[in-house]
């Protein structure tokens, strides 16, 4: 048995999930203090499944907490950057392209020392103790204790980081380090503003995972738990306090990955319609395709591997408009049950439209009656044709797909909808969240160049595809149970060699027979 | 002369990516550091080239390698410095001002940080009005200036002055050393008086390219179609609207090469247009007819924020609209279509400007 919970903005939701069986969920608000809202969430499925806590493999918790902070501008620490790689890169120094407000919370504590590789891993200059020594002075003499460490073409050789980090733990036994090698990709500046926006994270990560820990102890709970993150695969708890950032995004990707389980379908296209928004994506083998550009964070670069997913105004609550006939991105959100027609408000809703159209039945549907049955009928086919075009422009290929629809809105959407082979609105829709991060598994990544002149193709994914499947097992996965679940071959211009970017990844089962 | 913030720099950096038409490397870098550089040492004047005296010289400055090197190993600052000022001390004359030689891409905004740093004005023009692979497509070279006292400088203090018999030569020795200077290298290149540029350049690119910028944000903001108001501000055509159903890439000779196939959509439904194109767009083909081939622009903007599709960003499901921008006249005689024309590209077709296939409602 394990219990999955999604923490999320509005609400805290948890499931009891018994192998492949849903045997409880609840819905309840998120508290200020996260634990309370746990707390509250794991009574509601205990109660209801009648679960001994006693007979629980583990807790899988999904949370929005980190991102929020960081788009809130939230508890965040004073944070020093390390940078190698002089002489290069002094021309943009590390936060350089971050919105002034988030830069000063962090104190623009920054600096360069020498070290650094080329792409073919010359080394740019010599590592330099002795210049390390003086920038941990400085630091150590502001009383900062969070320090990122980036140096260039650090994917391809991360060992001037790893010196580094001894250098300061050698002053600084108690520095929380992040090292930008072990979470972000080829990029400088957007995979040294993760690693910088991860240390300035720490300590809350430390706070936030001792309230979670905090809350099963509470609930007698004593089995293990672990954090989602953005790729659908789950860290343990020591993990997820050390790397916060890997939760950013990890919300769409619990749905998604919890819409994939509901449907028993690994290729698919997820339709989430909620209140404001309708989210698509697309699974690849169960898990969410991710997007190729940049993605921001609070206003921060980054090149995490999110989630690709559109996002397009229209939702149950979103608004109608007769003259021109609109519909959304307006929505009256969370104020459906009072503003909605059928709940004898005044605005003319999305929802209302299905429920004149007899597609659904909540509220009064008396009240929307008088609705023109001309109007019902056209804005009902511009919603499917939003949500068609939506999916198309997501679709991987011409070929037919099926398409998942889950959240709270799913009943806007009718049973057919163009460029897909079949439509599914699974049960337990709205708690597909805190499925997906119940059923996440374990998984370990790999990106780097390759260069094709010293060794074949199939010699160099064979040696990537190693190299992931050893960061699964390190994470926790079971060996036996590891698959490949994308590789992806990038031909780089203007480079000898025949360079590829080869990036790999490999996921499998909590390893302890969960 | 008009004078450049740094609120001037994002436009111009988006209206680059326009004319990079596909390529030309991803302009953020360069405009971080035009920003910067505006912060620290303040605003950079525009002149245009009736504004200087004829025998005034004028030194283009640029980034040089592979684009995915400059998004790890970012330059130093004082290497496209050195080599500026190394053309300078080589010639013996002081150098009055910098520009792009490249106004699409990357290279549109670079200068703009060297203009800044020696305080020296920038030049309202460039040599191509878009972006091409090699440094010899230039319409220097068809007015036979040399790119050569030709200087490339590293990080580290390095610089390589080279003199050369062609611009092509220069081509070669350079691809090899920026290899050697790590993927990467900062050069000044192309040194020429106005009168000589009064001839050789294409004038107002930098302008052209922040109005394109302009252009693209002020539609999205008033919800205006913004794939037509882009190409009313280029002068441009609309080739085909689509949907991307396939691409297929490869690597020849350390160029990314490929097509895509775009499916009609609206009222091109049925039709289908084959894209080529060797890091930047190259030709469009019609249901297996050449519609629009290089030197003019073949430019692919999102349908729904007008913003531009780099070659390696089109993938499956995108829906485009293919724009064609007629090139600078420079480009359409005989040895500029020797230099860019679709031949030199491997296309067996001869030239037909854009504006005679097609024409705006």
């Amino acid at each position: 048995m394990r219990i999955g919970i999604d923490v999320g903005g509005t609400n805290t939701d948890a499931v009891v999930m018994d192998g492949k069986t849903v045997v409880a969920t609840t819905k309840t608000p998120t508290t200020e203090n996260i634990t309370d809202g746990i707390v509250t969430a794991l009574s509601a499925v205990v109660t209801e499944s009648g679960l001994d806590v006693e007979n629980l493999d583990g807790v899988m918790i999904g949370t929005t907490h980190f991102t929020n902070a960081m788009v809130e501008r939230r508890r965040l620490e004073q944070t020093a950057c390390i940078r190698l790689g002089l002489p290069a890169t002094v021309c943009l120094p590390p936060l350089v392209d971050w919105p002034d407000d988030i830069a000063d919370a962090l104190g623009r504590h920054t600096y360069l020392g020498h070290g650094g590789h080329e792409f073919d891993g010359r080394e740019i200059s010599a590592f330099d103790r002795n210049e390390i020594r003086d920038i941990v002075d400085s630091i150590q003499s502001k009383g900062i204790n969070a320090i990122a460490i980036s140096s260039v073409f650090s994917p391809v050789n991360a060992e001037f980081e790893e010196q580094t980090a001894e250098t300061v733990l050698e002053v600084m036994p108690e520095a929380n380090i992040t090292l930008s090698s072990t979470i972000g990709r080829i990029g400088l500046l957007e995979r040294e503003n993760a690693a910088v926006m991860n240390a300035c994270l720490r300590s809350l990560a430390v706070s936030t995972v001792s309230g979670f820990k905090k809350a099963l102890t509470e609930m007698n709970i004593t089995a293990p738990f672990f954090i989602s993150q953005n790729d659908g695969t789950l860290m343990n708890a020591d993990f997820a306090a050390d790397y916060p950032v890997l939760t950013f995004a990890s919300g769409p990707t619990n749905s998604m990955r919890g819409a994939a389980f509901l449907s028993d379908l690994k290729d698919a296209i997820v339709v989430d319609v909620g209140g404001t928004t309708t989210d698509v994506g697309v699974l690849q083998q169960g898990f969410p395709r991710v997007a190729a550009t940049a993605v921001s964070i609070g206003g921060v670069r980054t090149n995490f591997r999110m989630p690709d997913t559109l996002s397009i105004g229209l939702g149950g609550g979103s608004i109608v408009g007769q003259d021109p006939m609109t519909i959304g991105p307006q929505s009256v959100g969370f104020q459906l049950t009072e503003k909605a027609q059928v709940f004898g408000g005044d605005v003319l809703t999305a929802t209302d439209i299905a429920v004149a159209g007899g597609r659904v039945v909540v509220g009064d549907k008396t009240l929307v009656s008088d609705l023109e049955a001309n109007l019902v009928e056209n804005v009902n086919q511009k919603i499917q044709e939003m949500v068609s075009v939506a999916v198309d422009r997501m679709k991987t290929s011409a070929a037919l797909v099926p398409a998942v629809i889950v959240g709270g809105g799913s009943i806007l959407v009718q049973d057919h909808i163009e460029g897909t082979s079949n439509i599914l609105k699974p049960e337990n829709y709205s708690v597909a969240n805190a499925i997906g991060a119940a059923i996440a598994q374990v998984g370990g990544e790999t990106d780097r160049v390759f260069s094709l002149a010293e060794m074949s193709r199939d010699e160099a994914l064979a040696q990537a595809k190693n190299e992931a499947t050893e960061r699964a097992v390190s994470a926790g996965a079971n060996a036996d149970t590891i698959e490949i679940v994308d590789v992806e071959e990038v031909p780089l211009a203007y480079l000898p060699g025949n360079a590829t970017r080869i990036m790999v990844k490999a996921v499998g089962d909590l390893a302890g027979g969960i | 002369m008009r004078i450049l913030e740094e609120s001037n720099i994002e436009d111009i950096a988006l209206g680059a990516a326009v004319l990079g038409t596909g390529g030309g490397g991803d302009p953020y870098i360069g405009m971080l550091m035009a920003r910067r550089a505006i912060r620290d040492y303040g605003p950079v004047e525009l002149y245009s080239l009736d504004e200087f005296h004829d025998d005034d010289l004028i030194v283009p400055t640029a980034m040089m390698g592979a684009p995915t090197v400059m998004v790890e190993k970012m330059p130093n600052g004082d290497d496209i410095i050195n080599a500026f000022r190394s053309i300078g001390k080589y010639i013996g004359k002081p150098i009055k001002a910098t520009m792009s030689i490249e106004a699409g891409g990357l290279n549109s905004v670079v200068p703009i940080y060297v203009a800044a740093r020696e305080r020296l004005p920038m030049v309202d023009c460039d040599g191509m009005g878009r972006a091409f692979p090699e440094l010899q497509m230039v319409t220097h070279t068809i007015y036979g200036i040399s790119s050569t006292p030709f200087a490339m400088s590293d990080e580290r203090g390095n610089t390589v002055l080279m003199e050369t018999i062609s611009n092509k030569w220069t081509e070669t020795f350079a691809r090899s050393v920026t290899v050697n200077m790590g993927a990467m290298s900062m050069i000044a290149l192309y040194a020429a008086t106005v009168s000589e540029l009064k001839e050789a350049s294409i004038q107002g690119t930098m302008t052209k390219a922040e109005t394109i910028g302009r252009t693209i944000r002020a539609a999205r903001q008033q919800d205006e179609d913004p794939v037509n108001t882009v190409r009313e501000s280029v002068g441009g055509y609309l080739v085909f609207k689509g949907k991307i159903s396939d691409v297929e890439r490869r690597t020849e000779a350390g160029f990314a090469k490929g097509d895509a196939y775009i499916e009609g959509i609206d009222t091109y439904i049925g039709s289908q247009l084959q894209l080529s194109f060797q890091n930047e767009h190259l030709a469009a083909r019609i249901d297996g007819e050449f519609r629009v081939t290089v030197p003019d622009l073949i430019v692919l903007l999102d349908v729904d924020t007008g913003e531009p599709v780099t070659t390696e960003a089109m993938r499956y499901g995108y829906r485009v609209a293919v724009i064609a921008i007629p090139c600078d006249q420079k480009w359409r005689g005989e040895k500029g279509l020797e230099l860019v024309g679709p031949r030199f590209f491997g296309y067996d077709v001869d030239y037909v400007p854009v504006e005679q296939r097609f024409s705006n409602p």
